[in-house]
């Protein structure tokens, strides 16, 4: 090729660029620089029809939960009072209710007597030590089955072999319900704490499982090629490219065996029992401490709550890269 | 005209791919020159991309003699960025950590300006545009100091503004660097623009081999330009009306 190059190192619009090498002779060739004033207006065009598109996406699947952006979510933000409207009046109607005789103190206690209960619970340590016990049952019963999951889904997802070995046996096992193994699990292993983690720990281990693998197995083989070029090495691969595409996947695992973890948990804690939140409701039942039940009721919602708004913080760092995306 | 002296950058001998009963390549024997630009034309479906594929190690099932350069790099259609990594560890993903006493981010500040998107270093790919994209997934390429670089129609998904300026800034880098280039189009006129060389791919064969001689700068008013058109499309084989 004939090679001379030409600069032109003042740009239309006076802004210091570098020099634009042409690849011909003499400046009336094909001429397209790196960043001319031309360039600018074309990129500028393409984000903004992105960002609309992020627009419609949240409001669409009804999610929600979108930062201000535009006029509509600003909207939505403005009048976020109005969500606290509706539990507001239930509440106030269930205290008038009780307090005019409509619901029975006995067997449907009323908002101020839960919230005196859980005072009182609070007080004299029942509520701490019973919530402890429970939180340390979903605690290690959550470790073990994710673990376990992801190790598993990790295994018969990347190889082969693995698959063949792991994934029939689990496919056929997922399909008894965990609860009917109570009967088994006091068998073998008594009423201690052992089957109530362990079924905790089964019930997470599926759904930990099946999201792992089938992350694993949807990563975009062109992303795999690209990597094969960039020249990583098998473990660079897994690391840099399989890895990160199968984790949005594995989160919603994640998000899945923590509600499955709390059912367990309550499953688990109101047979043979004796600590833990389960026990303080079974207990309430036997003495007709209606307003203990609603305060042990209260507890497990707010103990999914915060394991929710957990894995929707662990999202929200691991996965940055998509949700700028997703424009949240 | 294939110099015979320098040692071949790229070297294929009776390079044979089918899939199932269809034979896509059929014995194909080439040698490229180490820097020249050689573009490969063919209409869709005549394994062009497959023999790119096979010159980038992406082809296990291939058949024949493949000699090709250690230090290899590819552009795809797509940009293939990353999406969980920001633009810059894109462009050194796979690099040694410091390789020659450099830091890498340095390493890939460089490459990003010889593309001119110095100020998205630290953006996701997803906030990119295509053509930005695309020329980070270049800049990707360059940053590896290919001796070989496979371009598989990396203009084709690119709207016809950022081609135009895509193809000129593929020129000048390529000029810069001196890498032997393979590009894969279905582009003729993109052929005629960028390349020294033109092979076109029909039924498993290369049934063209021209040196382009048409004089830079290459406009598609020239007669020239025209003639050489004409030509490769008829090669190609689709009638000009049509085209």
């Amino acid at each position: 090729m004939t090679s001379t190059e030409t600069r032109r190192t003042s740009q239309p619009n006076g802004r210091a660029e570098d020099s634009t090498v042409l690849a011909g002779p003499t400046s009336d060739s094909v001429e397209f620089g790196t960043g001319g004033p031309g360039g600018s207006t074309l990129h500028t065009d393409l984000p903004k029809s992105a960002r609309i598109r992020k627009k419609i996406k949240p409001s669409r699947t009804g999610t929600g939960q979108v930062k201000a952006q535009s006029t509509p979510v600003d909207g939505r933000r403005r009048h976020r009072w109005r969500r606290w409207v509706t539990p507001i009046v239930v509440l106030a109607l269930w205290q008038l209710g009780s307090n005019l005789g409509y619901l029975s103190f006995k067997t449907f206690s009323s908002p101020w007597q839960v919230a005196d209960t859980a005072y009182q619970l609070m007080a004299n340590g029942i509520l701490e030590r019973a919530l402890l016990v429970s939180l340390a049952r979903v605690g290690v019963g959550l470790f073990i089955g994710v673990t376990a999951g992801l190790l598993l889904g990790l295994v018969s997802g990347l190889f082969r072999l693995g698959e063949d070995l792991i994934d029939p046996s689990l496919q056929m096992l997922r399909t008894m319900p965990v609860l009917a193994l109570i009967p088994l699990f006091i068998l073998w292993f008594g009423i201690g704490e052992l089957p109530k983690v362990l079924i905790i720990g089964l019930g997470c281990f599926f759904s930990m499982y099946l999201n792992t693998f089938a992350g694993v197995r949807n990563v975009d083989v062109r992303l795999v090629e690209a990597g094969q070029t960039l020249g990583l090495s098998r473990w660079g691969q897994i690391r840099h490219v399989i890895i990160p595409a199968a984790l949005p996947s594995a989160l919603v695992g994640l998000r899945i065996a923590i509600g499955v973890s709390v059912i367990m948990l309550v499953v688990s804690e109101q047979i043979n029992a004796s600590s833990g939140i389960g026990y303080l409701m079974t207990q309430a039942e036997q003495f007709f401490q209606t307003s203990v039940i609603f305060v042990g009721l209260l507890v497990y919602a707010l103990l999914g709550l915060s394991a929710d708004l957990i894995v929707r913080f662990i999202e929200k760092r691991a996965l940055a890269w998509r949700r700028t995306f997703a424009g949240a | 005209m294939t110099t015979t002296q320098v040692r071949p950058s790229v070297q294929l001998r009776g390079l044979r791919r089918a899939f199932g009963d269809r034979v896509v390549l059929d014995g194909i024997d080439l040698s490229i020159a180490p820097g020249e630009f050689v573009a490969l034309l063919g209409q869709s479906g005549t394994g062009k991309s497959t023999l790119l594929r096979a010159l980038a190690g992406l082809d296990e099932a291939i058949e024949g003699h493949i000699v090709v350069p250690r230090q290899r790099a590819v552009v795809f259609q797509e940009p293939r960025l990353m999406p969980w990594k920001r633009v810059w560890r894109n462009v050194v993903l796979g690099l040694d950590e410091s390789e020659d006493g450099k830091p890498t981010r340095a390493r890939a500040s460089l490459a990003l300006a010889e593309v001119g998107l110095t100020s998205h270093e630290d953006a996701w790919p997803a906030t990119l545009s295509g053509g930005e994209a695309q020329r980070v997934a270049l800049a990707r390429a360059l940053a590896r100091r290919p001796e070989l670089l496979l371009l598989d129609e990396p203009f084709g998904a690119l709207d016809a503004l950022t081609r135009l300026k895509m193809q000129g800034l593929v020129a000048q880098l390529c000029q810069r660097h001196n890498p032997t280039v393979l590009l894969v189009t279905h582009d003729v006129d993109e052929a005629i623009v960028l390349a020294q060389r033109i092979l076109v791919l029909r039924d498993g064969q290369l049934v063209t081999d021209v040196q382009v001689d048409v004089p830079f700068p290459r406009r598609r008013a020239d007669s020239e330009f025209g003639h050489l058109r004409s030509r490769l499309l008829a090669d190609l084989g689709v009638l000009e009306d049509q085209a």
